[in-house]
Parts: structure tokens; C-alpha cells; sequence
């Protein structure tokens, strides 16, 4: 992997996975952002993480069944 | 003050989708998470006192959701086992990642044996590997990846420190992985180095 700048490969892959997550503080984020600009490598494992975790929340949203929605609302209906 | 009856009954109607999702996740089995679901809808009534901040309901119900499930398995048990949510010990194995087993770097030219991994992988496939995590790995998974949870919101649903969530959350992704490589390999899923060595 590229080592030719900023903090470094090593540095930016520890905070990759919170960087895909939206969860990086923003004193970090900067820094991971930088180093992506000039990493062909990183840049690779980034758009791996963020396509398994698209994969990941396409298993969302799955019709809930109308036996349990019925069931909810008559439930609360009787509360 | 407390939800009003109407207010709960659209809270809970606007995240049946996630919540009844999860609870599938949980219970493998769509009987139990209908049965589920219902127990966590009448717990949550019967606790709305103590929903501080509508604008938390969602992790306020999950946490209904997650904490019902381990109460009521519980007393499906013959006896009493350690609380799999809750635990925390380590696997004892590495961090491990498909990026870095298939990526290519001197074959970029060839395309991308990790873009490729995925295009291969099917729905049953993640859902199986989900399936297969421990479980207090396949809940942190599903409601930061598969539902999209924040890890403030994790970590309220689960009751734990948000660093809690980011450790968990590590490792279940690894344990993830593991099981998705595994899953590919039984599928005859080369590297482009195994593929040059055996023709």
C-alpha cells in the first residue's frame, strides 16, 4: 500500500469501517477523507465495505406480513 | 408526559417494517417473531412511562424488542444459560477480511476479484451467514447494517456503551465475513491465485 503521505494507510484502514458508517468523529474524518484522495488501495477497500454493507441493507424492508399487522393494530386497539 | 394511544400506535406502525425485521433475525422463524413482536408492542404500552423523548422511540422499542426476546427465551430453556446478547468474551480468532484475502493489487488491469466476490453473492447467501452469527453478533449487525441503526441508537437499544457497540460490532463483521468467504468457498468461489494454480 501506498505510503507515500499524509497519516498513512494503517492509520486511515482502522477508521475506515466508522468512516463507511458515518460515525467517524469529524477530527478524524478530514484525515481519512485526505488520504483516500491519494490511495488507490484504500480507496479500493472503501468501496468494498460500503458495497457489503449496501448488499447488507437491501435485506431491509421485507413486507411484514398483514397477519402481524392486523394483529399489532387490534392489539393497541385494546389497550 | 406520556404517548398518547393514537401517537403509539403510529410510532409503532412506522417501524413494524424494521422491528418485525429484526425479530425474524432473532427467532429464525416467522411464528415467533409475529409472537415477538406482539409481546414487545404490550411491554412497550405498559412502559411508556418511561420513554423520556418520543424522538427515541425507535432505539426505546428495540431495546423492548431485544430485552423481551432474551426474558422469553429464557423460559423456553430447560435451564438458565448465559445471556448470548450480553456476552462479551472475544472469539480468540483474528480480525478477518474478504477484501484482503481476494484484493488483487497487481491485477487491477484484470478487474476486481473483491467487486467480483460480490456480484456473486447471493441474498440467501448473506442471509444465511446472518443466520449462522452468535447471537448478540447477528443483532448488532442487523440494526447497524441491515436497519441502519446509529451506534447512539445501538447502543440505547442494547443497553450498552457506545464503545461497547463499536468493539461488537468489529468483531461480528469479521465473524461475518468469515462465514460469508466460507459460505463462497463451498461454492467453488476462486482467488485469482488459487484460479492460476489450478488452471
Amino acid at each position: 500500500m501506498s505510503e507515500t503521505h499524509d497519516l498513512g494507510c494503517e492509520w486511515a484502514l482502522k477508521r475506515l469501517v466508522e468512516f463507511v458508517d458515518g460515525e467517524l468523529p469529524e477530527s478524524e474524518h478530514d484525515g481519512v477523507e485526505q488520504h483516500l484522495r491519494t490511495c488507490r488501495e484504500c480507496c479500493s477497500r472503501l468501496e468494498f465495505e460500503t458495497r457489503l454493507k449496501q448488499r447488507l441493507s437491501m435485506l431491509s424492508g421485507d413486507e411484514v406480513p398483514s397477519t402481524t399487522r392486523d394483529r399489532v393494530r387490534e392489539l393497541i386497539r385494546r389497550f | 408526559m406520556t404517548i398518547s394511544k393514537d401517537a403509539f400506535e403510529t410510532y409503532v406502525l412506522e417501524i413494524l417494517g424494521p422491528l418485525h425485521g429484526v425479530a425474524r433475525r432473532l427467532t429464525k422463524n416467522e411464528a415467533d417473531a409475529e409472537d415477538l413482536v406482539a409481546e414487545a408492542v404490550t411491554r412497550a404500552w405498559r412502559a411508556r412511562a418511561s420513554l423520556a423523548d418520543p424522538v427515541a422511540f425507535r432505539a426505546w422499542m428495540f431495546r423492548i424488542l431485544t430485552n423481551t426476546f432474551i426474558s422469553e427465551r429464557r423460559k423456553t430453556l430447560a435451564r438458565p444459560r448465559e445471556e448470548q446478547l450480553l456476552e462479551e468474551s472475544g472469539e480468540g480468532e483474528g480480525a478477518f477480511s474478504i477484501f484482503e484475502r481476494v484484493h488483487q493489487p497487481f491485477l487491477l488491469w484484470f478487474g476486481s476479484p473483491e467487486q467480483e466476490f460480490l456480484d456473486k453473492l447471493l441474498r440467501e447467501d448473506l442471509d444465511r451467514a446472518l443466520a449462522a452469527l452468535a447471537e448478540h453478533y447477528r443483532v448488532v449487525v442487523v440494526l447497524a447494517d441491515v436497519e441502519g441503526l446509529k451506534y447512539g441508537e445501538i447502543a440505547a437499544a442494547l443497553g450498552v456503551p457506545i464503545g461497547t457497540v463499536r468493539s461488537r460490532l468489529a468483531r461480528a463483521r469479521s465473524a461475518l465475513q468469515r462465514t460469508l468467504w466460507n459460505v463462497a468457498l463451498d461454492h467453488g468461489f476462486q482467488t485469482a491465485r488459487a484460479a492460476a494454480t489450478h488452471g
